[in-house]
């Protein structure tokens, strides 16, 4: 994942004309503004009201209603790991707690070294090959606690 | 020598477990050895347990060989698999695999055999001939052919499809809308992102068919975001299909047009609920609407609007080209055509399978499915996703139906089945389920939002506490409120897991529950 942006109004402003004439334009907004930052900025509500001519509690009712939406930066990488039924029956509920142990992070929390966020997901479409988790846009299935350990120190591996 | 075609899919689920990783090694097996190879990154077949899938064109027809692993190559090229010699990873001819061959692929006929985005390739393989059909048809016929299928919404609800375009066709608009419900979120399906992936101009051309049957002029494919893959695939696929008149100004050259656009969901698995997705789709807060107004009146913007599940308008394109009564002639009762089934979960041979209705769980799970992964007896199958009942294996000769289905307390739904074996814990299930519905609640009627909350609450203390008469009465209680007092079916619906897993394997919620069951 190449390294994200700091928050600019001036981008984001760009970002917000570029999607604002689409019919039901707001979630485009949003993903665009999430794609480049990694999350929606509190600066961004005000600017994405005003461009769709509506309040600022309508839009942060929006953001707030879907879970894709961050409200904080994240880390490098987007740790998803799934908790549907499928991955459950072969064990997602016990590879979620070795993800979590060995990337330090709470769900929905970024680890030490701001290289993961770890966040849940119900389904990836990957019920077959279970239990799958994703990075970044990156699916893997048939994942099993040493799968993740040579994800992790890939991926850390690279930073340095 | 000529190049090999050598094929292996593109598909979410083999690049999971190493598809790229593997095109990349048997590239550079094949360089070192001085041989020429053309890939092509054709859909899955649907045998998800033996991806990556590798497929070579031979004299005879195509040779599959798989799963396929980085080990592998180096002996495969030994063995000369590109000349389709044996291999202990050779399946032989792809088409008479049992699994393949005993299916009835008529959605999927051409998903895994195809490049997907290759225009050759689909009008070799009978693509727009559904196209064509329904540009030599009135509106009012193509919703006739349709409704005289059979076909009933793949989605989950079963509603008739043709019957609903006839709504749209009759409602007054200036602006008639086409939306595709590609918010596949239930647990356990994977069909829609496989033909979304494989064969993606099937569903453009559905869209097209449903646009011409009901005149509509704009449509939007509403897909999940946790679908990374078909949304490029998608993406592209549109813009070939508009490139070649497909679709855009013009539907093939006739006096329609359709403008087709994809608008990515967030998160929220209750905007498959169609109403929800609509309201998401305006840009709001994906919560549900009262109904009526049905959104074939007053969908999208307020205007007539067709919402269809990708596997509907999937199936449309065939239904047109070979005629409603070659579709109708499948299946059984009033579940008429086939269903891709979703075998996932704790199952050794997981994929797809479309076969006609009326087959068994017994013959998916354990004639395709070959029992469970783990080698464990098969304890509880959950059909029809996290809102689906939790079955016994008792329930196992039970005919795919639509009715026979509901009449069980049970659903097909979009055709998903998850399989565990019998170290499952049903209690937990059974709090699992309400703790989904917490997370997934739009929010707009109480007993959803708060019941499952409750819910959850209830079954956890069960599950630490043990059972009382009290509780099981309380959580029967809550049941019935949140099943008839909900707004949609998310609260509707959340009760039938909880409800199955306490009926069906009531020795998991301790000896009062056995009790309270047995009465």
């Amino acid at each position: 994942m190449a390294k994200r942006p700091q928050w600019s109004e001036q981008r984001a402003a760009i970002i917000i004309a570029e999607h604002q004439n689409l019919a039901g334009a707001l979630l485009p907004i949003l993903h665009a503004l999430q794609e480049t930052f990694g999350y929606i900025d509190d600066n961004a509500i005000p600017l994405v009201s005003q461009a769709l001519n509506l309040s600022k509690a309508e839009v942060h009712g929006v953001v707030s209603f879907y879970s894709d939406f961050r409200r904080t930066r994240p880390g490098r990488h987007i740790f998803k790991v799934c908790r549907g039924e499928a991955c459950q029956a072969m064990g997602a509920n016990d590879l979620l707690k070795s993800v979590q142990s060995r990337l330090s992070a709470a769900v929905g929390g970024t680890c030490d070294e701001d290289c993961f966020t770890l966040e849940t997901v119900f389904c990836f479409g990957n019920c077959a090959l279970p239990p799958s988790v994703m990075i970044d846009d990156q699916l893997y299935g048939r994942v099993r606690p040493d799968t993740i350990d040579a994800l992790v120190h890939d991926l850390r591996g690279a930073q340095e | 020598m000529s190049p090999v075609t050598v094929y292996v899919p593109r598909d979410s689920a083999a690049l999971s477990v190493g598809a790229d990783q593997v095109v990349a090694a048997i590239g550079r097996e094949a360089r070192q050895r001085g041989l020429e190879i053309n890939f092509v990154r054709n859909g899955s077949r649907g045998m998800l347990w033996l991806e990556p899938l590798v497929e070579i064109q031979h004299a005879s027809g195509r040779l599959a060989y798989g799963p396929v692993t980085l080990e592998n190559v180096a002996d495969l090229f030994e063995a000369g698999f590109l000349d389709g010699q044996d291999h202990e990873l050779a399946l032989g001819p792809t088409d008479e695999i049992p699994y393949l061959k005993n299916q009835h692929r008529l959605t999927f006929a051409r998903c895994g055999i195809t490049d997907p985005l290759s225009v050759e390739d689909y009008l070799k393989h009978d693509g727009l001939a559904g196209l064509r059909a329904a540009i030599r048809l009135t509106p009012a016929e193509i919703c006739q052919t349709v409704r005289d299928s059979g076909l009933r919404g793949r989605g989950g609800a079963g509603f008739p499809t043709g019957v609903k375009w006839q709504t749209v066709l009759d409602a007054q608009s200036d602006q008639k809308y086409i939306c595709c419900n590609a918010d596949e979120g239930d647990s356990g399906t994977f069909a829609d992102r496989m033909i979304m992936e494989g064969d993606p101009f099937s569903l453009i051309e559905g869209m097209a068919i449903a646009a011409l049957g009901v005149g509509a002029t704009e449509g939007y494919i509403y897909l999940r975001s946790e679908y990374p893959h078909a949304y490029q695939t998608l993406k592209a696929a549109i813009s070939i299909a508009e490139q070649n008149g497909w679709i855009g100004d013009s539907i093939l050259g006739t006096e329609h047009a359709f403008h087709l656009d994809i608008r990515i969901g967030a998160g929220a698995y209750i905007c498959g609920e169609e109403t929800s997705m609509l309201e998401s789709l305006e840009g709001k807060r994906g919560q549900v609407r009262a109904k009526p107004p049905l959104p074939a009146l007053q969908g999208l913007f307020g205007q007539p609007t067709v919402v269809n599940n990708v596997l509907s308008l999937t199936t449309v394109p065939v239904i047109l080209a070979k005629g409603a009564a070659y579709y109708h002639d499948y299946g059984v009762g009033n579940s008429r055509g086939t269903q891709p089934f979703q075998l996932g979960g704790n199952i050794r041979c997981g994929g797809l399978v479309e076969t006609a209705f009326g087959i068994t769980l017994h013959e998916l799970i354990y004639d395709f499915g070959g029992g469970t992964a783990t080698g464990r007896p098969v304890r509880a199958v959950q059909t029809g996703g996290p809102l689906g009942a939790y079955l016994p294996t008792s329930f196992f000769q039970t005919p795919s139906d639509y009715e026979v289905f509901t009449e069980n307390e049970a659903m097909i739904g979009h055709g998903g089945i998850v399989v565990f074996d019998d170290t499952v814990d049903m209690a937990e299930q059974a709090r699992f389920a309400m703790e989904f519905c917490t997370h997934e609640s739009c929010g707009k009627c109480t007993p959803c939002r708060i019941g499952s909350q409750r819910g959850e609450e209830l079954l956890a203390s069960i599950k630490t506490d043990g059972g009382t008469p009290q509780r099981f009465q309380l959580l029967q209680d809550l049941c019935d409120v949140m099943r008839d007092g909900s707004l949609c079916a998310m609260g509707g619906l959340t009760p039938l897991p909880v409800e199955s897993a306490l009926k069906h394997f009531p020795e998991d919620f301790g000896e009062d529950a056995i009790a309270q069951v047995a009465e």
